[in-house]
């Protein structure tokens, strides 16, 4: 490592005071800076941050973003989920690697290109698409991918690839000088609540500073705000316990961290409407006495992080952060933004903690809940991008405004965001109680044989299901809202599903670890057609045992395309299913399990023919 | 009533799950009160003779050999059973599953330190049977009813077990015969 760059490092740590809590802030820049993090710069790290070195290596082997050997100049990352892939992402792999010559995984031999899968980078609504850099490239074809490598390989820059990749920017604040994205929004439906209409910034906060805290959190309760992440805890309550846990210092966390496949609703929210967002966290940060607020965003949605940044600085500017804040004396607060970095665990509220803390994404046991003992040991709430919208519009607008729309136990808007196969892919903010057919006539649904709702870890439904009510008694979701049309196999998708989960499982716990790679095995042979229906029982089984002893919320819901498909398409597995002879399994191929020593003796088998069978 | 057959067999294991059912003791004196063996090593029948009311499985498949045993108990038995972890896991022999078939093949024959082989080939003996790719539990290749584990299973345990299955009862084994630590 040259001075200079040592220098730099060293640079990075006393800028955040050799904080090691920040190590997941000095890593990020350091990779930006040197493109990985080597072993010398662990070392360094370690050393001028005093911690074991085996702490930064731990991070650092964690996240997706980080990595400890050198890659291209231009790193691809294409996104792989289920949606991605019915839409053709693997035919832009392929011409990918055709164009390229190196498989996923492998940096070309003259150092430029590098080649990476990312789980879902939050754009199912213009898929395929992939990240290349920091960039965002939606609605990526094979041909537009070929393309873009020749021109980058003619030309070697990196300019140049941008501008072909991105010939227009998407719609609205897509456009802004300091996003210059080519996403686009398609908001398909605006409600009333996120996306009605924008209102000035701090007339919220504006009504919440004339009541005092503990009426906040009343009228939270009147309006019956309940979480929108999809658990649909009661927001006045979780701030409430956080409050009465006592001491002086507290945190709230908006948690931008939105990586369930399938869902997008936060990154449209937070290009339209970033106002909203801080105005709620504001008015959190008055409710729970904190002085400091945190935005986690999502590595994948860095191409927003200059236009929020500007927000929070004309808020600073306008007086709506900071000190004695609107001219109330003692309410300081204010909110900074800290980067993920490609990790869908951090999304549960206890690894989104640990990662804020520089560690390892793991999720932590409760009790305690984060209320009681949440970041860095303090009281800290984590909400939702949307439920803190949903918080800002209640104080300006008042609860019984916002209870009027909905169901009594679900009240005010979600928004859905829908993709897979329909005409109108998109946000759509509706009142909860809607159903699902209302829904799906809405996106021009044609032929919807299966809706996956809340993503992988939601459920499946068929038909039957498309009368039941979106809201939190009945199909609760998160948001994500992927159909699938007539001719898709289930099965198959459910074993796409379950991929992304072993992928994403951390380690921690036998059942996650372990588990969801035996049920995809199983899942896998009936596919090859070798299942009976005994694997089924058994799928349910082990199913059921990784849902009930995982230890986090990811292991827990892991098996649920496995249960939910069992479920409601059982039809569509025993389709796939054969009769076993003789009590003997179709999965265990004689031939395939003798080639080797065949080849290796030289002769055949006594007692099996090459066809299977005895002799 | 005709007296219950039963059937056993040791593929990849070491006896010792057979040792571990010769020591039921004085008990092998009921037993054959209740059963007739069919093929066995305990009366050391080659082949199976006729229809079989329960099969135990000593071992798991590490060749061919191993593989038309195994078939042929199912064939042949209402009721398999996985006998201690090498039927139930692959047990010991199922370590060389890390190790590619060629270096197995090479230690065995070419290069072990007591290997005597002028040849230097690998043999191709029909005699010896050929090995699989790796070593299969019995139940990843015939359907298997019940699995006793153990290493091997007490004989409190396998008599515990057969005995509840041939007078008709429930196979409750009671923790103490089913915990190892």
């Amino acid at each position: 490592m040259s001075p200079e760059s040592a220098a730099f490092v060293t640079g990075v740590c006393e800028a955040l005071d050799n904080d090691p809590t920040r190590l997941l802030d000095i890593l990020l820049e350091v990779e930006a800076q040197f493109g990985h993090v080597g072993g010398e710069v662990m070392d360094l790290i370690a050393e001028t941050l005093k911690v074991p070195r085996v702490q930064v290596e731990g991070v650092v082997s964690f996240y997706a973003f980080l990595h400890s050997e050198p890659r291209g100049k231009v790193v691809i990352r294409l996104c792989n989920d289920v949606i991605d892939r019915l839409r053709g992402a693997d035919r832009v792999a392929e011409a990918l690697e055709d164009e390229l010559g190196i498989h996923f995984g492998e940096t070309t031999p003259d150092g430029l290109f590098s080649l990476e899968h990312a789980s879902c980078i939050g754009m199912t609504d213009q898929s395929p698409a992939a990240l290349v850099n920091d960039v965002v490239v939606p609605s990526l074809g094979s041909s537009k991918a070929r393309r873009g490598i020749q021109v980058l390989k003619e030309k070697g820059d990196f300019d140049e690839l941008q501008k072909l990749l991105i010939r227009d920017h998407g719609d609205g604040n897509n456009a802004h000088p300091l996003v210059r994205s080519a996403v686009r929004n398609n908001l398909r439906q605006p409600g009333a609540v996120i996306f009605g209409p924008k209102t000035k910034p701090g007339a919220a906060l504006e009504r919440a500073l004339a009541m005092s805290p503990a009426e906040v959190i009343r009228e939270l309760k009147t309006a019956r705000l309940r979480g929108r992440g999809g658990a649909g805890f009661p927001t006045g309550m979780k701030w409430e316990f956080t409050r009465a846990a006592g001491g002086d210092e507290r945190y709230l966390i908006c948690n931008a961290d939105e990586g369930e496949p399938g869902t997008f609703k936060d990154r449209v929210i937070l290009t339209e409407r970033p106002d909203l967002v801080f105005e709620g966290m504001t008015v959190g940060g008055y409710a729970l006495g904190a002085r400091q607020g945190i935005l986690y965003l999502r590595g994948e949605y860095a191409y927003l992080r200059p236009l929020l940044e500007h927000v929070l600085e004309e808020r600073r500017a306008s007086g709506l952060l900071g000190h004695d804040i609107q001219g109330k004396p003692g309410f300081d607060f204010d909110i900074r933004i800290q980067m993920g970095a490609g990790a869908y665990i951090c999304g549960e509220e206890t690894a989104l903690i640990s990662s804020m803390e520089g560690k390892r994404g793991d999720p932590k046991t409760r009790p305690p809940f984060p209320a009681q003992e949440g970041y860095l040991g303090k009281p800290t709430s984590v909400n939702n991008v949307e439920t803190l919208c949903c918080v800002a519009r209640i104080l300006e607008m008042g609860s019984g405004w916002f209870s009027s729309m909905g169901t009594p136990a679900s009240t005010g808007t979600k928004l859905l965001s829908i993709s897979g196969d329909c005409s109108r892919h998109g946000i759509y903010e509706v009142p909860f109680g809607i159903t699902l057919r209302e829904v799906l006539e809405m996106c021009f649904a044609d032929e919807p044989f299966a809706v996956q709702i809340g993503g992988p870890s939601g459920q499946m439904v068929g038909m039957e299901a498309f009368d039941r009510k979106i809201c939190f008694d009945d199909l609760a979701t998160g948001g994500a809202l992927m159909i699938l049309g007539a001719g898709r196999n289930v099965v198959e998708i459910a074993a796409e599903q379950l991929r992304f989960f072993v992928h994403e499982s951390c380690g921690y716990c036998t059942p996650c670890r372990v588990g969801n790679v035996l049920l995809l095995e199983r899942l896998e042979q009936i596919l090859a057609g070798n299942g009976e229906a005994a694997d089924l029982d058994y799928l349910e089984q082990l199913a059921r045992s990784v849902k009930t002893t995982s230890r986090c919320g990811l292991g827990q819901s892991s098996p649920r395309p496995v249960l939910s498909t069992l479920e409601n398409f059982r039809e569509e597995y025993e389709k796939l299913l054969i009769e076993p002879v003789d009590g003997q399994l179709a999965s265990f191929d004689i031939n395939t399990a003798l080639g080797p020593a065949k080849a290796l003796t030289g002769r055949d088998s006594v007692h099996f023919e090459q066809q299977g069978g005895e002799r | 009533m005709a007296k219950a057959k039963v059937a056993t067999t040791s593929l990849c294991g070491c006896f010792g799950c057979h040792m571990s059912l010769l020591d039921i003791d004085e008990r092998i004196l009921e037993l054959i009160e209740l059963v007739d063996f069919d093929r066995s090593p305990i009366n050391d029948f080659k082949e199976i003779q006729g229809p079989v009311d329960i099969g135990l499985i000593e071992g798991g498949c590490a060749n061919e050999e191993n593989v038309k045993v195994l078939q042929e108990f199912r064939r042949h038995c209402k009721v398999l059973i996985s006998v201690g972890d090498c039927a139930i896991n692959g047990g010991i022999p199922a370590m060389r599953n890390m190790v590619p078939l060629a270096e197995c093949y090479e230690e065995a024959f070419l290069k072990g330190p007591t290997v005597v082989n002028p040849s230097g080939k690998v043999p191709d003996d029909e005699e010896i049977p050929l090995l699989l790719d790796k070593v299969y539990p019995a139940h990843e290749v015939v359907k298997m009813d019940y699995h006793l584990p153990g290493c091997p299973p007490s004989a409190d345990t396998l008599w515990a077990a057969l005995t509840a299955l041939l007078t008709g009862k429930p196979v409750d084994l009671p923790y103490e015969l089913v915990k190892y630590d």
